[in-house]
């Protein structure tokens, strides 16, 4: 295996935040498990999905593996680098490779800058063609990629819908011409029409570019849709990862059974006819995850065993992995 | 069955600085006692309006409900008086539960304080009886003890709690019907599918009558039984949900079908997308409001307005073309 097979490769990632209390004198009282050891790697030109529940750390897991947020343990590899012994210039190299989407289009555009001033961002940041009259044809060519109008250049966020404003997010991660992009739930905040479109530009973009994403997502049909492999995340840990079909068809975790269950069909019959399984209660505090496997207490068939060993992360067939007791 | 709401030709609009925001024009649809109602469309057609009107929640002015009539069994709640359409209407006829349940909540009162209001206002309970019917209706929409959470507030629950809250506190009066706006959009898929479970409980358990108003297409699947689709104001088709799914006439319709992504089918090579924007409410409508975003357009579509005609046994379309004889372009 030769490093250049994998893009980006994860193994045993940990990111824990420190609870404190007190003013002056401050001491940890508590750690929010956010991302508590997840390995996984994403081949070039390959798009990665990671599904799960809110609180389940997947946007920590994202933000973690680009250095956003430093990373309590593990090791990250982006293009060969080691992220987090890079500092200074080899830091600023990897960050132009591997970018992020924002979830929310409202709260991750500058309102007082223009769209030129933000596309042209990473490009003042890398110090990425000094020429102003370079820069705004790059900013031209960016706006053309993501189908918005050149012309729309000095319009400020406020005078774009929700679906034209992740299209400048968009454009913004492709100003520094990366290899990877995080695409952190971007169109979740969007309506059903709007997201296809945008899906469908991260899709050209993707053969155009040759880009590899994240796509991190709690919607798991669009998820099937984009993704040529996904990983299952609960409470901090992944718990399933397959081929997209292999993971659909023949989901083997309990939480994957009933994620999948919970997805509404579009179609009244089906609907009425297909057993759902409704998990009780919500997803634990990661401040103190229960003991075992953590989905124990949620889980419809869990055992005695569940309640106290964790179960181990391993394959069940050609690239299915998968952490449960009861899964032959 | 005898009709719950029959909703007559109601037009809303709102006079702002920049023009006449032609936001309902001229809905009717009516919902039977015990129904399930569901209205569809993207953001910005008029579904929450069409229903903020029917309460006359929206605020006058800017806004204005310019015509319409709407009865609920037989009173018309826009010629009721504003008192007593509060007393005896808004909250103990017809409840609503709004979208998101992080901003509709009070933070600074607690959950009781917050479920016990409408019962002292509305029914004149004691502050015991009150007490009593709250940890009822805590149970009944499935929070675990209900006498102890009582006195938390708003942050200590998580989304989907909260959004129990809410319906908790809509039916406090034992309304009959009961809108929903949008109440899952804010919520992860497996918490969506317990309070669309336990919504379902409560119309077949104290007979409730629904209307959910989404813009996804999936969600009413599993729950309607009746579907009306807006557009820019116009409801555009309606029909019972099999036939909805089934066989949908009006080319939104088939458009808003294409773009979603089935989870239990196999990669298609593209998502079909709506090109375009929804249209802006500003001008006033002539022609089709779908026709610049539309694949089946005809030359008649541009300059006038297609009424809403019934084409079969409880279905609509508001539609010159037929989609099944034509090829989209």
């Amino acid at each position: 295996m030769t490093d250049s097979q994998f893009l980006v490769e994860v193994r045993n990632l940990v990111k824990h935040f420190p609870v404190l209390r007190g003013i002056l004198i401050q001491r940890q009282v508590g750690t929010v498990r956010a991302v508590d050891g997840i390995s996984f790697s994403i081949t070039n030109g390959e798009t990665l999905g990671l599904v799960g529940e809110s609180g389940c750390g997947k946007t920590t897991a994202g933000r973690t593996l680009l250095g956003l947020y430093p990373a309590t343990d593990g090791q990250i590899m982006i293009d060969g680098q080691d992220l987090r012994k890079a500092r200074g210039a080899k830091m600023m190299a990897i960050r132009r490779k591997a970018q992020i989407i924002f979830q929310d289009p409202y709260a991750s555009l500058n309102p007082r800058w223009t769209i030129s001033a933000i596309i042209s961002e990473p490009l003042r940041v890398h110090h990425l063609l000094s020429n102003p009259q370079e820069r705004t044809d790059r900013v031209r060519e960016l706006l053309r990629l993501v189908g918005l109008s050149p012309s729309h250049l000095n319009r400020f966020p406020h005078e774009f819908s929700g679906g034209q404003r992740q299209r400048i997010g968009v454009a913004r991660a492709l100003a520094s011409d990366p290899k990877f992009i995080v695409c952190d739930e971007p169109i979740s905040a969007l309506d059903v029409s709007i997201q296809a479109q945008v899906v469908n530009l991260l899709e050209d973009l993707q053969d155009r570019l040759g880009l590899t994403y994240l796509f991190i997502a709690h919607d798991l049909s669009m998820v099937r849709h984009i993704c040529d492999r996904v990983a299952v995340m609960y409470l901090g840990v992944i718990v399933e990862l397959a081929d997209r079909d292999e993971l659909y068809d023949h989901p083997l975790h309990p939480y994957t059974t009933a994620l999948l269950s919970a997805v509404p069909i579009p179609d009244p019959k089906k609907d009425r006819e297909r057993r759902r399984i409704i998990l009780v209660g919500d997803v634990p505090s990661p401040l103190n995850p229960p003991p075992g496997c953590r989905f124990h207490p949620r889980c419809p068939i869990a055992i005695e065993r569940c309640h106290q060993d964790i179960p181990e992360w391993r394959k069940v067939a050609m690239g299915h992995w998968v952490a449960c007791h009861l899964v032959r | 069955m005898t009709i719950l709401l029959d909703v007559k030709d109601l037009k809303t609009r709102f006079h702002t600085p920049e023009g006449n925001v032609y936001a309902v024009n001229g809905v009717s649809f009516n919902l039977d006692e015990g129904g399930t109602l569901a209205v569809v469309g993207e953001s910005g057609c008029g579904k929450s309006v069409t229903m903020m009107s029917l309460l006359r929640l929206i605020p006058i002015p800017p806004g204005e409900i310019v015509s319409g009539s709407v009865h609920y069994r037989g009173k018309d709640l826009l010629k009721l008086k504003e008192d007593d359409l509060q007393s005896d209407i808004r909250g103990k006829e017809i409840a609503m539960v709004f979208q998101d349940p992080m901003t509709s909540l009070n933070p600074v009162l607690s959950i009781g304080r917050q479920l016990t209001e409408p019962l002292r206002v509305h029914l004149n309970y004691d502050p015991k009886q009150a007490r009593r019917r709250a940890i009822e209706l805590l149970e009944l929409v499935g929070i675990p003890d209900p006498k102890k959470r009582l006195g938390d507030y708003p942050h200590q629950f998580s989304g989907g709690m909260r959004q129990r809250v809410m319906i908790a506190m809509a039916l406090a009066c034992s309304p009959t019907l009961l809108i929903a706006d949008e109440p899952t959009t804010a919520l992860d898929v497996t918490i969506q599918a317990q309070i669309i479970e336990l919504v379902k409980e409560l119309r077949d358990k104290i007979g409730l009558s629904i209307i959910w108003i989404t813009h996804d297409l999936g969600v009413v699947a599993g729950l309607a039984q009746h579907v009306i689709v807006m557009y820019a104001g116009f409801i555009v088709e309606e029909a019972d949900v099999d036939t909805l799914y089934e066989s949908p006439r009006h080319p939104y319709t088939l458009a808003l079908m294409a773009a979603l992504p089935h989870a239990e089918r196999r990669r298609e090579t593209r998502l079909k997308s709506i090109p375009g924007a929804p249209p802006n409410l500003l001008v006033e409508p002539s022609g089709c409001p779908f026709a610049p975003r539309c694949d089946y357009v005809v030359d008649k579509c541009k300059t006038l307005n297609p009424p809403l005609k019934i084409i079969g046994n409880d279905h609509s379309i508001a539609c010159w073309v037929d989609v099944k004889a034509r090829e989209p372009q």
